[in-house]
């Protein structure tokens, strides 16, 4: 049986959630240079593809980061590049904009002041349901699950690492324009 | 030109640079391509590279149908449809593995890793008039091009190197090592496989020049940079100002085949020079290193680096692969392969895989773009009043392209870089293909008359 939460893990997860969910809205509401703010200068954003493979092999299932080709393997320079992309006007992938709905639920802690995080840092999982629905009748949805390394900043969270594992093998949407 | 009926021409009309919609949603014609079109031509399959090992699979697809690529005992590439020929079902279900059995999981029937039948339940008492050679999963005829693996289910079809018509000239050029030497690419693990609601074949002949300035406009003003990153060469002096430029021409073959070709000069810039390097260091480092080696190999040609869209459905963007794999009228699944020396140091790869997943693919931030415009496209012409309204492919349609520069020996239709050139061979070759009844009625005839003062004369214009 589980341990039952301290308050302080308690208030730390209210925390944390609260942080995932105001990040959500930013991305809803096309903030994204605020988002960006919430991600360190030296974050990466990981999202590899599944394999199907054997059960006896599941460590293959997932691409290897930096190894091999991934949905988005993007640092903060490539992330600003693409939000500068949607800013133009002309990026006719996001324009208009589409209409995007996080969902961020199952938020657990994983780590804190383990070796698996650095100091001030902590691991947070997270599952998600991203809807797109776009100009008339194009929709979308995205499911799977994050694995997201938080770290204090001036007294403030923010993303150092997000791994994204979507469900699919075959993407089944014509691309990806927005963030996980 | 091969001679087209009237109701082909109705859709095809090389002659006036049109092409009717109706071959982009009619499911009769649709229905029609899949025997016409993928049951005879070669297709890409896969990469050696992908299966090293004896033993070793992965999954690929033809036409709507998928294929198990195995390297067998023998060694050698084999290809046979992933479909038990008991009842039907699915053999493999995984997308790479090594196995030298692939057992159905519905009753059992085995195969081995060359597709032959090698063993079933019940086969002393239940099967002794079966002949179990006989039952093994179709083959298909397999060639291996410089690494890259073709097949095809038409035994009467030419081989793959008559197939080609003369761009293995070019095709090799995709497919060699950086360093010019013949083989040494391998695939990055992870073929990228989307799905887009367009017809297989918006996205395949080779090359949209065009389209780029207001396309990928978007990537232009955030990134700084051409709409492809400009993966071999700086050449935006030249290309960015609409009107010939002096080198490069769509170039096209009476087979199908398309592409885009700078003809290699002396003062050419060295690969590791484009500015897509920048940011990419170790890349950069590389490719000084090696493209010196494939200077000494090569000579001038070591600037030849070309992506042939092979018939009917295999493109390259720089050094990816992607198969248009047909899904019904309206929908074409992409398989996406990317390329890398295969000795490469382990940082070079990364840089190079971050740099595919920065541009290319669903996620990259010029096909994202590319995609919106072929999914709309298609929405757009779906009623009954835009679908009457033919397609325009009238650029340059009065100048009939050239025999390329002889003095290089490079092989080819040439026509100027701005043009629907390789739009209308295409489309014509579809047609062609659609209509013949075999190989004999596909034979294409030479188009263009070869005219060897062509480079003298202004570049034949």
């Amino acid at each position: 049986m589980a341990d039952l939460l301290s308050h302080e893990e308690l208030m730390l997860r209210l925390e944390i959630e609260d942080f995932l969910y105001m990040e959500a809205d930013l991305l809803d509401e096309h903030r994204y240079e605020e988002w960006l703010d919430l991600l360190t200068h030296d974050v990466r954003y990981h999202a590899p593809m599944k394999r199907n493979v054997s059960s006896k092999e599941m460590d293959k299932e997932l691409t290897r980061e930096a190894v091999e080709m991934s949905w988005f393997d993007e640092g903060k320079d490539t992330l600003e590049k693409r939000v500068a992309q949607i800013r133009t006007g002309v990026h006719w992938a996001e324009e208009p904009l589409s209409r995007v709905t996080h969902f961020v639920s199952n938020v657990r802690l994983l780590d804190s002041g383990s070796d698996k995080v650095g100091a001030g840092e902590i691991r947070v999982k997270s599952r998600f349901l991203v809807h797109r629905n776009r100009l008339e009748d194009e929709d979308n949805t995205w499911i799977g699950n994050r694995i997201d390394t938080l770290r204090r900043v001036d007294g403030e969270w923010k993303i150092s690492r997000r791994e994204i594992y979507l469900d699919q093998n075959v993407l089944l949407s014509k691309n990806l324009t927005n963030f996980f | 030109m091969v001679q087209l009926t009237s109701e082909m021409k109705r859709l095809v009309d090389s002659e006036s640079g049109t092409v009717s919609r109706e071959i982009f949603w009619n499911q009769d014609l649709y229905d029609q391509e899949m025997e016409q079109v993928f049951n005879r031509s070669w297709l890409f399959v896969g990469h050696e590279s992908q299966i090293p090992n004896a033993g070793d699979y992965i999954l690929g697809r033809m036409g709507e149908e998928a294929v198990i690529v195995s390297r067998g005992r023998d060694e050698k590439v084999h290809v046979f449809l992933n479909s038990c020929r008991h009842r039907g079902n699915r053999v493999c279900r995984y997308d790479q593995g090594n196995s030298f059995t692939h057992v159905c999981s519905f009753h059992g029937w085995t195969y081995d890793a060359t597709g032959a039948l090698v063993a079933l339940p019940y086969h002393e008492n239940g099967y002794d008039l079966m002949d179990k050679s006989q039952w093994g999963l179709l083959q298909a005829r397999v060639e291996v091009f410089h690494g890259s693996i073709w097949a095809t289910w038409d035994k009467s079809a030419p081989s793959f190197h008559e197939y080609l018509g003369g761009s293995d000239f070019y095709l090799a050029t995709g497919l060699m090592h950086t360093d010019g030497s013949d083989n040494g690419a391998e695939v990055l693990g992870g073929v990228v496989k989307w799905r887009l609601g367009c017809n297989w074949k918006v996205p395949c002949p080779d090359t949209d020049t065009t389209h780029g300035w207001i396309t990928h406009r978007s990537t232009a003003l955030a990134l700084g940079v051409g709409a492809t990153g400009n993966p071999v060469r700086p050449r935006e002096d030249r290309s960015i100002s609409v009107g010939q430029t002096r080198s490069r021409y769509t170039v096209s073959f009476p087979e199908g085949h398309t592409m885009g070709v700078t003809i290699p000069e002396e003062g050419d810039p060295g690969w590791e020079e484009s500015g897509t390097w920048n940011e990419r260091p170790a890349v950069r480092e590389y490719l000084r290193e090696k493209f010196e080696e494939r200077k000494k190999r090569l000579g001038l040609m070591a600037h030849l680096s070309v992506g042939p869209a092979i018939f009917p459905n295999e493109g390259w963007l720089g050094r990816v692969v992607r198969i248009m794999h047909p899904q019904g009228p309206a929908m074409t699944e992409i398989w996406t392969y990317f390329f890398v020396d295969k000795d490469a140091p382990q940082e070079v790869k990364t840089e190079l895989a971050n740099y595919y997943e920065l541009y290319y693919g669903p996620g990259g931030v010029t096909q994202q773009d590319d995609m919106e415009n072929w999914y709309a496209l298609t929405i757009a012409s779906k009623g009954p009043v835009a679908q009457k309204l033919d397609l325009n492919y009238q650029m340059r349609l009065s100048e009939p392209p050239l025999h390329g520069p002889t003095e290089f020996g490079m092989p080819g239709l040439f026509a100027h870089n701005y043009s629907d050139e390789n739009h209308r061979r295409y489309y014509q070759r579809w047609a062609e293909v659609m209509q013949a009844k075999d190989w004999g009625e596909m034979a294409p005839t030479k188009a263009a008359a070869a005219k060897d003062d062509w480079m003298k004369n202004g570049n034949g214009r």
